[in-house]
């Protein structure tokens, strides 16, 4: 488990030993990744985070020319694992997790104990103001810091 | 009236039955749901569908048949399981004052009406 936000450890443990999910990745809607578990690269926590906001962005971006409110979540179900992406408030602005699992459990499992830990990280959530939003020449210096952060390279 | 509402309501129908549930085992999901408010489906879904899936395999471990039905007993009631076709799992939430008995039989049947 990486963080760069200490008090999100908590509630993503508690998240990972309940739901029995192999990965996770906590990241900002603009893609800055918060917290992982499972990455093994920086590569890999870099794509993941590029797709998952972009995915994000493209279902919420779907749910507005529907005339419907934001998706829940979006699940894609394979035979050896499946994958969840769900964006959520919290005090620090929109993010969204991506979970990756495997058959040892179930998507309704994986959503109940990850709507358990939005209520935790929610209610851990220093009460500052927002980080201010990240303009384009800053973001790949404010990703390229964050993975340093994250796998210390 | 679709065959899963029926089921739901003959189980429902059972005194002491404060609810029941049709889940798929897998995926842990609601299929339908007829529950006294206040109780969330999401959650028995999601953790009646583990405990089925596990016992499954913890029989199957130990060279025995999958259970049809479970009965998990606590001291403010029970939650009953009976496993039909297709993954799908009929789930009922009884109280201490149910009759299990009926309502053991109701879920056998109903479940084994389903499609």
């Amino acid at each position: 488990m990486r963080a760069l936000e200490p008090w999100v450890v908590e509630p993503l443990q508690t998240f990972l030993a309940e739901s029995s999910a192999r990965l996770i990745l906590l990241m900002t809607t603009s893609g800055q990744v918060i917290a992982q578990h499972g990455f093994a690269r920086s590569f890999e926590v870099m794509t993941a985070a590029a797709l998952g906001s972009a995915i994000v962005a493209s279902t919420e971006e779907l749910a507005r020319q529907m005339g419907a409110p934001r998706f829940g979540a979006v699940v894609h179900g394979g035979n050896r694992q499946s994958c969840m992406l769900a964006a959520f408030a919290t005090p620090r602005g929109r993010w969204i997790g991506l979970v990756v699992f495997g058959p040892e459990t179930s998507v309704g499992l994986v959503q109940l104990f990850f709507d358990q830990m939005v209520e935790q990280l929610v209610g851990a959530a220093p009460r500052e103001t927002a980080a201010p939003p990240l303009v384009a020449e800053n973001f790949e210096r404010e990703l390229n810091a964050s993975l340093k952060e994250l796998f210390g390279r | 009236m679709s065959p899963a509402n029926t089921a739901l309501e003959r189980v429902t129908q059972v005194p002491g039955v404060r609810g029941s549930l049709l889940i798929s085992a897998t995926d842990g999901l609601v299929v339908a749901e007829r529950l006294m408010d206040g109780i969330d489906g999401r959650a028995i879904a999601a953790l009646a569908g583990s405990l089925v899936q596990r016992l499954g395999r913890a029989t199957q471990g130990a060279g025995m048949r999958i259970p049809t039905f479970v009965h998990l007993r606590g001291n403010a009631g029970s939650v009953l399981a009976a496993s039909g076709r297709n993954d799908l799992v009929l789930v009922a939430l009884a109280g201490v004052d149910a009759n299990l008995g009926l309502a053991r039989l109701e879920m056998l049947d109903a479940v084994g009406s389903l499609t």
